[in-house]
């Protein structure tokens, strides 16, 4: 029998009541002890509203009218067939396959890792690595002050698990694919991921959120990343919902001591979507590369959150985000940066561009620096405006068509949050899910 | 190859030319001189097609054709090129990309095969040398973070490379030191041919003891309003623009 969760009649807190008891872990006395706190969290805190200063200029109204339910294991057909777009080129990787939130081992496909790499679903990893678990799950996401962090740790069943011990380079990227396919009501899921990478290693880690069809659900993903000391590890988030879905997701991540971490966040699809990304630079002499590119049309709003707290001294990071926004679509860059009062010799830069395609087309850009140190460089600089008319004149006059010139500008913007990936296979697929974004848009112009 | 006759053009409702006439033709170097606002850097993106600026009367035919009648970038196909006053900073956009793109468009338009990779490299190693061009100049974002200088090399390198007919110079000296000067003389002069006609707009008559003009026009208030060899360069230099405007504003009443 399903499970469905409104905001009417305490629906979530019956629904809770019923989860727990067939959720993954449920003997675990850790486990439902952090379970029951986050709802009772969720339940005092309530969904955030544009009161609130953090979520200003996002209504989630619409999620919190909705009733959703928490769709069950194994009920939907997806075969291999249907995995092949949301692929990268190349050779075979490591990749999980969640359908409707549920890991497929069917679906998924497990390769070769270096010796004491674990990739698994985290309902088996309960199960199997219950001391990890134990000691680092729900330790680093804030249930405790964020509603959908709270909501999702209340009702975590399943997503990735990756382990990482020391000293080990992991070559081929590892890839979280969540796919969401048709119900006729509405449903949620509360993905879970939860990555430990111990000291000395290199990995690079893709979560993928897709639809195969155009339904509506809420995403509501919790990432937690520990990162030890002298890492170096690259996360990717692809965005692919459907046009009528809701993504909310937190990538929380923990650096150790000269540790370096990129985080790219590529938002492509949904109705309404927020990238939370928050990385705490707990050890000395930390990067943090936080790059995206979100791009939205029709009535799309895309919402990126960020919160980079340096805690420690010595600390670089660097923040890029590039909006191009279409249609009567919205965008949101809300850029935090906190330095705590140990963090000297910080240097922290933060840039959002944006590029309006569109009269109808809104974006609210914000920075927001708390400096509790003395010593530190923190800059800023957003930038709103269309495509460069000088620009696409200058090109022309060399001989370059109209269109192409128009092309290679607009591509020359959206290349600068993804030149730097590291890993060429995720480069391509992401440049191409551009290029195909911008071919629909002509088409749409066309016709 | 270029006629211009009774050009007017007005830019938001302002109208900047003002009956201009000028005939170029092959293997001929003309340039123009004038103050400040007098509608120079106008002239010279009207020729190029800029959309801003809108002609209202008069018409400009280029080796036959309408040139009114065809985008900015099939003018540039059919051989005309402007260096640019303030050449456009496009961040994200390799000079040498950029370059190899217009190169070979061009190239199509003719009905030519592009250039390969390596064929592409010879030419511009080629033209790089005379221009005093480095590797990093090229692989560069077009002309971001540029010195004027750079701006203006790079300029004519273009104009090396994609080899125009007709060739506007809009104030390339200006802001040059005499060494850069002599570089960009040399790009323009190795260019000289009498197949290929120059526009070299200026300020200052400096340019032209290394360019030196077939016939050199003073525009005043949007209009020429003398003519003469390349001696009314030195007269100008001497006596300044005001004699002209009093002699215009003479005229008028
Ligand atoms: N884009 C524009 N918008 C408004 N006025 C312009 C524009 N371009 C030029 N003008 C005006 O037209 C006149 C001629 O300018 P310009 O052609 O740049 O002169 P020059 O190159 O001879 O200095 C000036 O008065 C200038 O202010
Ligand atoms: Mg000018």
């Amino acid at each position: 029998m399903s499970i469905t969760l409104s905001e009417k009649d305490n629906g979530y807190m019956e629904g809770f009541s019923r989860f727990e008891k067939t959720a993954p872990g449920s003997n675990l006395g850790w486990l439902k002890s952090i379970r029951e706190h986050a709802i009772t969290k969720f339940s005092e805190l309530g969904f955030p509203t544009p009161r609130d200063e953090d979520w200003r200029f996002t209504n989630v109204a619409p999620i919190a009218r909705s009733s959703f339910h928490i769709p069950l294991n194994g009920i939907d057909q997806v075969s291999a067939a249907d995995l092949t777009p949301f692929q990268f080129e190349g050779q075979q990787i490591s990749e999980l396959v969640f359908i409707n939130g549920h890991y497929s081992a069917e679906l998924s496909t497990h390769c070769t890792l270096p010796e004491g790499v674990i990739v698994l679903n985290l309902a088996e990893a309960i199960n199997s690595q219950e001391d990890i678990l134990k000691e680092n799950l729900a330790k680093y996401a804030d249930f405790e002050n964020e509603a959908f962090t709270a909501l999702n740790t209340a009702f975590m069943e399943d997503g990735g698990f990756i382990y990482i011990p020391k000293g080990t380079v992991v070559e081929e990227p590892i890839h979280l694919l969540y796919i969401s396919t048709a119900g006729d009501k509405p449903s949620i899921t509360n993905p879970r991921n939860l990555i430990i990478v111990e000291d000395n290693c290199e990995a690079n880690i893709i979560e993928q959120y897709v639809s195969l069809d155009e339904n509506i659900y809420l995403s509501n993903v919790v990432t937690e990343m520990v990162v030890g000391e002298n890492s170096s590890v690259g996360h990717y988030l692809i965005e692919l919902e459907s046009k009528k879905a809701f993504n909310i997701s937190t990538l929380r991540v923990q650096q150790a001591r000269s540790s370096n971490m990129r985080s790219y966040s590529v938002l492509l699809g949904g109705s309404l979507v927020r990238n939370n990304i928050h990385p705490v630079l707990a050890g000395e002499g930390c990067n943090s590369l936080i790059n995206g590119l979100y791009m939205s049309t029709h009535r799309q709003h895309m919402d990126n959150y960020m919160k980079i707290e340096h805690v420690s001294p010595h600390c670089d990071s660097r923040q890029l985000y590039n909006g191009v926004l279409d249609g009567r679509s919205r965008g949101v860059f809300h850029g935090r940066i906190i330095v705590h009062k140990d963090a000297q010799k910080t240097d922290a830069k933060q840039t959002n561009r944006n590029l309006l395609l569109s009269d109808y087309a809104q974006v609210d850009t914000k920075p927001q620096l708390e400096i509790y140190a003395d010593d530190v460089k923190c800059t800023h600089g957003a930038t709103i405006g269309q495509i460069d008319e000088n620009a696409l004149f200058y090109l022309r006059s060399r001989g370059i068509s109209k269109e192409a010139s128009r092309d290679i500008i607009l591509n020359a913007f959206t290349n600068e949050t993804l030149e730097s990936m590291t890993v060429d296979s995720v480069k391509k697929y992401c440049t191409n899910l551009v290029a195909d974004w911008f071919r629909q848009r002509e088409q749409t112009l066309k016709s | 190859m270029l006629e211009i006759k009774n050009l007017h053009v007005s830019v938001e409702d302002q109208e900047i030319l003002k009956g201009l006439n000028l005939t170029v033709n092959a293997g001929e170097v003309h340039s123009i001189m004038g103050p400040n606002g007098s509608g120079k850097s106008t002239l010279a993106l009207v020729l190029a097609g800029r959309e801003s600026y809108k002609v209202t009367k008069g018409e400009i035919i280029f080796e036959g054709k309408d040139l009114l009648e065809l985008s900015p970038e099939d003018r540039a196909r059919e051989g005309i090129f402007l260096a640019f006053q303030y050449p456009v900073e496009i961040p994200g956009v390799a000079n040498t990309y950029l370059l190899r793109e217009a190169l070979n468009s061009i190239r199509k338009y003719r009905g030519e095969e592009p250039l390969k990779h390596v064929e592409f490299g010879r030419l511009a190693k080629e033209k790089m040398k005379v221009m005093g061009i480095s590797d990093n100049l090229l692989k560069r974002a077009v002309n971001e973070g540029f010195s004027g200088g750079e701006k203006k090399r790079n300029e004519i390198f273009q104009m090396q490379i994609l080899q125009p007919k007709l060739a506007i110079m809009d104030e390339t000296d200006s802001g040059l030191d005499i060494d850069a000067l002599k570089i960009v003389a040399n790009g323009v002069n190795a260019l000289r041919s009498p197949e290929r006609a120059f526009i070299v707009i200026t300020h200052y008559q400096r340019i032209l003891d290394y360019i030196v003009p077939d016939f050199v026009h003073v525009l005043v208030d949007g209009k020429i309003v003398k003519s003469g060899g390349k001696e009314l360069a030195l007269e100008l230099e001497d006596k300044g623009y005001g004699w002209l405007e009093e002699e215009k504003i003479a005229a008028n009443n």
